[in-house]
């Protein structure tokens, strides 16, 4: 939890200027970094252009077998029969395709059940994340009230707490939270309320309102907009790319998440596809359960395909410190 | 509600309540709310809580103070050098196996020039499976028959079959290859986005003093990369230092506590033993585990303020 918290953190406050750089500033700056170790000079060299050429087809062969080969084979798996599966794991459909593991894993094992769950655990980790982030990098960052600088400190200072602390006594904490009196062991509250708690996301979303330009709430505030509207008509809708990359980084980690449902969603109905899998695995056909893992891994991978660019630029902010 | 400090005329009068809400207050603490209350229950309060709870026993209906007798019994537990040995054993694989790695992926990576993208995605596919789906399906992989994949791709060099999991020996190992086949693609982005940050003034300087292509790579390349590289160092160090789902899912610990991580522990100590749980050894140890990392988080956070001011 802490690796990627604490790491796009510090390079943010280039993103908004990037957002609004033009497209063909944009592209000379990719130009001018296209000249990498090798020179043109050495490009010209014929050596050196069949050495990397056979370098580069090499590394893509490699890339393909490490990073697509096992999810394609999991995708091989997921409409194998048993059988097959056990015996030659590597021979390509010895004896025909078994398109029935999808069915029986979607209604039989009810993967379509703890997908729903997943969805919605998602959906409202992403709603609760969103609304402490926007709302409380709005108050640090643009309405700065006294108690602002306290505030902050606060929330920064739970950056050096890693998950691991918080666990027994934030399993305790949702057996008795303080004024309501019930538990909240066993509902969807248990997961989404504490993930909204991410100090990660409000000194982003911070960092990024920051980086607004002033005049335009000081024009607002003389046009007689208050705080309500400033927010909502103003500053939400330009702050579109940090929300995306929150979003995006809300969602995959929720899909991910395991330990924590583990805990608190002990009820089999309730419980999210991570937390489900596990226990699936005992007492399920084989070929049922690689249909049941090929269909939990659908989403994220087309998530990600969809959303491309805001993954990988996300990722690499974490080693962009002097952007 | 004005942000103009500096501006703020020198005139000071004492500020009444309704002064506070006329000038927003009221709102803005509206905006708070949620940060407040959720920071507050979620967040400050369990912080609190694990400071007080690791001195005191409870089993949820009486509690009592007991002073260092949580730390006592949990540095005399026999199973923590274990998972000390363990997760230091994890953290070292790890390094090895999952630092030089994405490095000279990431370099060669970088001087692609067609389809660079594709390569990108490639490596980063394996991060987007969820992790729970990648041990499973790996745990297939590590079939220790000689039918078994990983066995079978053995076989075709005339080695092998290899007990894997079920063996002390080579159980952590599997664990850790798994682990870096997993995280390796989000490296590789980072090496890969400070990479395009090297000032091609360097290399250009280089190659008038006559620099061939290793000496290149090696003095002006990895050495620009001295600051993300002891980044990625540190951040690999938390991130093992807290590994669980791997030896929770493959192994549960074992073979003979072969795999038997510091954080399996804690978990045991709080909600693997059916005979009641020991929230107080729990948060006794996660506390000293958390000092260790906030250690290391304070020297990432260091390093990342020290390379972004220079």
């Amino acid at each position: 939890m802490t690796t990627t918290q604490t790491s796009t953190m510090q390079t943010t406050t280039a993103a908004p200027a990037g957002a609004a750089r033009p497209l063909a500033r944009r592209r000379a700056a990719a130009m001018d970094t296209l000249r990498g170790v090798l020179s043109i000079a050495d490009w010209r060299r014929r050596s050196v252009r069949t050495g990397m050429g056979f370098v580069h087809v090499l590394l893509l062969l490699v890339l393909v077998v490490i990073g697509l080969g096992p999810i394609l084979l999991l995708g091989k798996f997921a409409i194998t029969p048993t059988q097959d599966i056990l015996r030659a794991p590597l021979e390509v459909f010895p004896n025909g395709i078994a398109w029935d593991n999808l069915h029986k894993a979607w209604f039989d094992v009810q993967i379509s059940r703890y997908f729903l769950n997943t969805v919605l655990i998602a959906a409202g980790a992403w709603a609760s994340q969103i609304l402490v982030a926007a709302t409380g990098g709005y108050v640090l960052s643009v309405l700065r009230p006294r108690y602002a600088k306290a505030l902050q400190w606060m929330v920064l200072a739970t950056l050096f707490v890693p998950g691991v602390v918080l666990l027994v006594p934030l399993y305790l904490t949702i057996l008795d939270p303080p004024i309501l009196g019930t538990s909240l062991l066993n509902t969807f509250w248990a997961v989404w309320l504490p993930a909204g708690a991410s100090a990660f996301n409000v000194v982003l979303m911070a960092r990024f309102f920051d980086n607004l330009p002033r005049e335009i709430f000081e024009a607002a505030r003389v046009d007689g907009a208050g705080p309500f509207r400033l927010f909502w008509s103003v500053v939400l809708p330009m702050s579109k790319p940090i929300l995306g990359v929150v979003s995006v980084f809300a969602v995959i980690a929720s899909w991910k998440d395991f330990l924590w449902p583990l805990l608190v969603l002990t009820k089999p109905d309730l419980q999210p596809l991570s937390v489900r899998l596990p226990s699936l695995q005992a007492t399920t056909d084989l070929g049922v359960l690689m249909a049941a893992l090929a269909i939990s891994t659908l989403i994220p991978i087309l998530f990600f395909l969809v959303f491309q660019r805001m993954f990988l630029r996300g990722a690499g902010l974490g080693g962009a410190i002097k952007g | 509600m004005t942000t103009d400090q500096g501006l703020v005329p020198t005139r000071r009068r004492r500020r009444t309540p309704v002064d506070w809400i006329r000038e927003g207050g009221l709102s803005t603490l509206l905006f708070a709310l949620p940060l407040i209350v959720i920071f507050g229950v979620f967040s400050w309060l369990p912080i609190g809580r694990a400071l007080i709870m690791s001195f005191q026993e409870t089993n949820l209906v009486v509690t009592s103070w007991v002073g260092l007798d949580n730390f006592r019994s949990v540095l005399a537990d026999p199973n923590l050098p274990t998972a000390l040995r363990n997760t230091g054993y994890f953290a070292l694989l790890a390094l090895i196996f999952g630092y030089p790695i994405p490095l000279v992926g990431a370099v060669l990576m970088s001087e692609v020039r067609r389809m660079k993208g594709v390569y990108s995605v490639l490596a980063y596919l394996p991060v987007v499976v969820p992790p729970v789906v990648a041990v499973l399906l790996w745990k297939f992989l590590y079939d220790p028959r000689p039918e078994g994949v990983f066995n079978q791709m053995l076989g075709w060099v005339g080695l092998g079959p290899m007990p894997w999991l079920q063996s002390a020996t080579w159980a952590m190992p599997s664990l850790v290859i798994e682990a870096t086949w997993a995280a390796a693609g989000g490296t590789v982005i980072i090496y890969l986005a400070a990479l395009l940050g090297v000032p091609p003034e360097l290399y250009d300087a280089a190659e008038v003093d006559g620099a061939s292509i290793w000496r290149k790579v090696w003095h002006v390349t990895l050495p620009q990369l001295r600051g993300v590289l002891l980044i990625t160092f540190i951040l690999q160090i938390i991130g093992t230092a807290q590994v669980f789902l791997e030896p929770y899912l493959f192994t549960g610990g074992g073979p003979a506590n072969a795999t038997l991580t510091i954080l399996l522990l804690i978990y045991r100590y709080a909600f693997g033993q059916s005979l009641g749980a020991d929230y107080g050894e729990a948060t006794a140890l996660s506390l000293l585990l958390a000092i260790f990392l906030a250690v290391m988080s304070l020297v990432y956070f260091r390093l990342t303020r020290a390379w972004s001011s220079s």
